[in-house]
């Protein structure tokens, strides 16, 4: 197909790549005692593919993480925050009210807990989504970076 | 006491030399007309705004930086150089001035307004007295949660949160609306690219 100089640059992205993914899975279900959150890790996680897709082709990138993967990731992530809303509502409480999520009374953090980690889930897949989204609407007018193009 | 002098002094030296490197930058991405380097040099922007903002305590706000103003919008931009050419054309001679005035004014009007600004940690600020206080008092019994910014972020503002999430998905939803889902033209481009091969 063509002469692969870019050799180097794709060794070690395909070792830099996982571990992209676990720090972004890290600085999710870490926000609750550190730095960062659902909307870093929900970008990191998004920069992942993005560079997946620089250095791999945008064809391949898309065969991996599928466009309509990644609308849909981003529907998702809003339907779950607004569905742990909903829920709490269910329950009695008002909206987003993770203290009704469990009819705890005060004191009691399971809700709390929870509706959080829900919440942030529903972010994660919102921020991820979406990014990954406009990265494909951009990029996808071009069939592949082309070296003269730099 | 002399240990926490050395440690201010040292500390305002390297905020001194970040916020150098900060302007030299700005200069130079004013000056360039290729929009590559200038991509890059403002992803490395964000990337020194981000240990700036570690030095003044600000760590989830560097941390935001680093990952959205230094990862994700320069993939974005090199995206979007993509679509167009690859040198911002020449301006006008004078065509200078006018922001070039702006941008002294509103930089005066800035400095200004810093004199009114509390010193940074100073614990009789409005941010330390307020509400800020009320909520390290209260997260702990109200939520069990130990990051107070994670329990603000999410069950304290909640809706704040549900309304960002919001953006970010509409301004995705904008974005596909506006240039297509990308698989479509990329398949067309793969076709026409295809054709073109065939016929030499």
């Amino acid at each position: 197909m063509k002469s692969d100089h870019h050799l180097i640059l794709r060794v070690i992205a395909k070792t830099l790549l996982p571990l992209i993914t676990i720090y972004a899975f890290y600085v999710q279900f870490h926000g609750e005692v550190s730095a960062g959150g659902a909307f870093q890790a929900g970008v990191v996680l998004a920069v992942a593919v993005i560079l997946y897709a620089l250095i791999f082709g945008l064809a391949e990138a898309m065969r991996a993480v599928p466009p309509w993967f990644a609308r849909g990731l981003a529907a998702a992530g809003v339907l779950i925050y607004g569905g742990v809303g909903v829920w709490a509502m269910v329950q009695g409480g008002q909206y987003l009210e993770y203290q009704a999520l469990f009819n705890e009374p005060p004191g009691g953090h399971n809700g709390q807990h929870t509706g959080i980690i829900l919440v942030e889930i529903g972010v994660l897949f919102a921020v991820a989504g979406a990014m990954v989204s406009i990265f494909y609407a951009l990029a996808g007018r071009v069939a592949e970076i082309r070296d003269e193009d730099w | 006491m002399t240990g926490d002098m050395m440690g201010e002094a040292s500390t305002s030296i390297i905020s001194a030399l970040l916020l150098s490197i900060l302007f030299v930058m700005g200069v130079a991405i004013a000056h360039l007309r290729n929009l590559f380097a200038i991509v890059m040099l403002s992803g490395i922007y964000s990337l020194v705004c981000a240990a700036w903002y570690i030095l003044v305590d600000a760590v989830d706000v560097g941390f935001t930086e680093a990952a959205v103003g230094a990862g994700m919008s320069t993939a974005v931009l090199l995206g979007a150089i993509l679509l167009t050419s690859r040198n911002a054309k020449p301006e006008r001679r004078f065509a200078r001035l006018g922001p070039l005035a702006v941008c002294i004014a509103a930089g005066a009007m800035l400095i200004y307004a810093t004199s009114d600004l509390p010193a940074a940690g100073d614990p009789a600020s409005p941010a330390n007295t307020g509400v800020g206080l009320t909520y390290l008092q209260i997260n702990w019994a109200d939520t069990g949660v130990p990051n107070v910014v994670t329990s603000v972020l999410a069950s304290y503002r909640g809706f704040d949160t549900l309304g960002e999430t919001l953006v970010v998905f509409i301004a995705g939803l904008a974005v596909v609306l506006l240039l297509g889902f990308g698989e479509r033209s990329l398949a067309e481009t793969l076709r026409k690219l295809k054709k073109e091969d065939k016929v030499p």
